[in-house]
């Protein structure tokens, strides 16, 4: 073999690596991206919901991108006990000014942060585990009456979706 | 290179055989090939029935494949129509209720020849040198299962296959900082869902396929080694093996025919013993059933999540769990192969055996403290079997002198 053909063989073997590595490599990137969610779906995104008619005490179940979001007008007892939790007793500690807008409005997503059963709660007759807020029947989540998590595997608070007050009594989630 | 040797090259791949098959032959070395791998292809003499559930799984393999292809003339994979199109299958459909039920309890089967065959791996020590590929595939063969299976699961979209589904897909969520976005990109939306369901049923397709390429694989590593036995020794002339065919072929095809007559009792008597019943309600995003339990052949697993306090712990426990028996063939120090002539690492394996079936019983109960303590323990037999018993004992046990197969086979005639 001569020395001669020898940078010709280092050509194409480089050029045919490259190339084909930066092409497929480029090529990926449309197709993992496809598998997001589509246009319509996030045009899905945002859901308005009148509170009028939640006396305090009650819950309303609303859907927003396909989850269940627990609204609760909270009770003067409920604001408070959530209020005067001691930060030390909370496993994922958060103030509870900083989970809600309006102290007797509380917005949470109704999805377990364990592996996203939807807890229970939010009807008169469903336990309300031993914080008074939710429990979750799948593997023992229990969050207190500002949606945080106080007992069991789940690792977070319920998250708090993105909304704004449209009126006093009208809501936009997303 | 030389021209005599180029010749010399091409002459090895002339057809031993003449008229229209050695046309064939030489063209397409496929009946030489089938002939080597499958007719004359020595075996031990000495394989007892546990070597017939490989077998046996692959004709489980089959079915489904062929049930799942008649099933999915029918199925429509959306969210609006799953629920509907089983239900269409099971009232309308011609046989739809034969088919369907066949496909269902099959799966059971065939993870119940699995875990019966991956046994027979660990107790006649076939993961050992030199079979360490043909473990390792299998191993790999068994984790494409149950992801199959679980996919195959959402596909009738009740309540079970909806919340199953949204469990397990919340695994990824306990992926540091990137898990919910990858959870995203999984399901195409926000929630399980339409989207979900339609890539599910495209996944459940193309692993099952996965599968059988991967048998291709597990059969040519098995096939450089020759199949162990239970001896653990190597067969030492023609006399201590036999010919694939007739003799493995019909055995076999025996066991596998008593496999099967247990499977259509099951099949035409309890057709839903193995589900759960929650699964003939439409999934309903809005409501979880009380208590969400996978399907049996999960359970083990589904204890071992359960086990760890911390979520992305569990996981890890979870998926380590399979992934560290896959290390078995270089932490185990024993030059000996069966637990025949192993007298402590007997008893291990047989202790994991019993584990296993300890931990598939409380994976299906609710997650009380004594049922969580079990789990516990059981899970950490699992790696302690893996990671301390099996270099440990094989320093410490003083193993039998394992017999020949010919010796082998005289000493169960005494």
């Amino acid at each position: 073999m001569s020395n001669r053909k020898k940078p010709r063989r280092d050509f194409i073997k480089l050029s045919a690596m490259t190339l084909g590595g930066v092409g497929a490599a480029s090529l990926l990137i449309p197709f993992i991206s496809s598998m997001n969610p589509g246009k319509d779906t996030l045009a899905l995104a945002s859901t308005e919901i009148d509170l009028s008619p939640l006396e305090e005490g009650q819950s309303l179940t609303v859907i927003w991108r396909g989850k269940p979001v627990f609204i609760k007008h909270r009770t003067k007892s409920e604001i408070d006990t959530a209020k005067n939790t001691s930060l030390d007793e909370l496993p994922d500690a958060e103030e509870d000014s900083a989970r809600v807008q309006k102290d007797n409005w509380l917005v949470v997503l109704g999805v377990c942060t364990h592996l996203g059963c939807v807890p229970l709660g939010q009807k008169a007759s469903d336990t309300k585990g031993d914080f008074g807020g939710w429990f979750c029947p799948c593997h023992g989540s229990h969050y207190d009456t500002s949606g945080r998590i106080r007992k069991g595997p789940a690792p977070t608070n319920l998250p708090v979706p993105p909304y704004v007050f449209l009126t006093d009594n009208r809501i936009k989630i997303g | 290179m030389s021209s005599d040797e180029l010749q010399g090259y091409k002459k090895t791949l002339n057809s031993p055989y003449t008229g229209i098959k050695g046309w064939i032959d030489s063209r397409l070395p496929l009946i030489r090939m089938m002939e080597a791998e499958y007719l004359k292809f020595p075996v031990p003499k000495s394989l007892n029935y546990f070597w017939s559930f490989g077998g046996i799984a692959m004709f489980c393999l089959i079915g489904l494949i062929l049930t799942g292809i008649f099933l999915g003339f029918h199925y429509k994979p959306s969210a609006e129509d799953a629920f509907d199109s089983v239900e269409r299958i099971m009232r309308d459909v011609s046989f739809g209720w034969l088919i369907r039920y066949l496909h269902a309890n099959l799966v059971s089967f065939f993870f119940i020849a699995t875990f019966i065959h991956i046994f027979r791996a660990l107790y006649f020590g076939s993961y050992k040198a030199p079979r360490e590929l043909v473990y390792i595939f299998g191993l790999t063969m068994f984790m494409l299962m149950m992801a199959t299976a679980f996919l195959g699961y959402t596909l009738p979209w009740g309540q079970m296959s909806y919340w199953g589904a949204t469990v397990i897909t919340n695994l990824f969520s306990a992926i540091p900082v990137v898990g919910d976005a990858i959870l995203q990109l999984l399901l195409g939306d926000f929630t399980v869902g339409d989207s979900a369901v339609n890539r599910f049923y495209v996944l459940h397709w193309l692993l099952a396929f996965a599968i059988v390429g991967l048998v291709v694989f597990h059969v040519i590593t098995l096939h450089m080694t020759g199949s162990n036995n239970p001896t653990g020794s190597e067969p030492q002339s023609w006399d201590e093996t036999v010919s694939f065919h007739p003799y493995v072929t019909i055995k076999d095809l025996n066991a596998a025919l008593f496999f099967f007559i247990i499977m259509a009792f099951i099949l035409f008597y309890y057709p839903n013993i193995l589900g759960h019943s929650d699964n003939y309600i439409k999934a309903n995003p809005m409501i979880t059933p009380a208590h969400i339990v996978p399907e049996w052949y999960f359970l083990p697993f589904y204890a071992i999540l359960r086990a760890i306090p911390d979520k992305l712990g569990g996981v890890i426990a979870m998926f380590g769990s399979i992934l560290a028996l896959g290390l078995l063939p270089w932490l185990d120090t024993s030059k000996v192969r069966s637990c025949l002539f192993r007298p402590i690492w007997r008893y291990c394996v047989l202790l994991f055996a019993v584990n296993f079936l300890v931990l598939m019983y409380v994976g299906g109960k609710p997650a009380d403290d004594i049922y969580v303590l079990i789990s516990r323990i059981g899970t950490a037999y699992w790696f302690l079997f893996i990671f301390v018993l099996a270099p440990l004992v094989g320093f410490l046990e003083t193993p039998r002198q394992p017999l020949t197969i010919t010796n082998y086979l005289q000493s169960k005639k005494a």
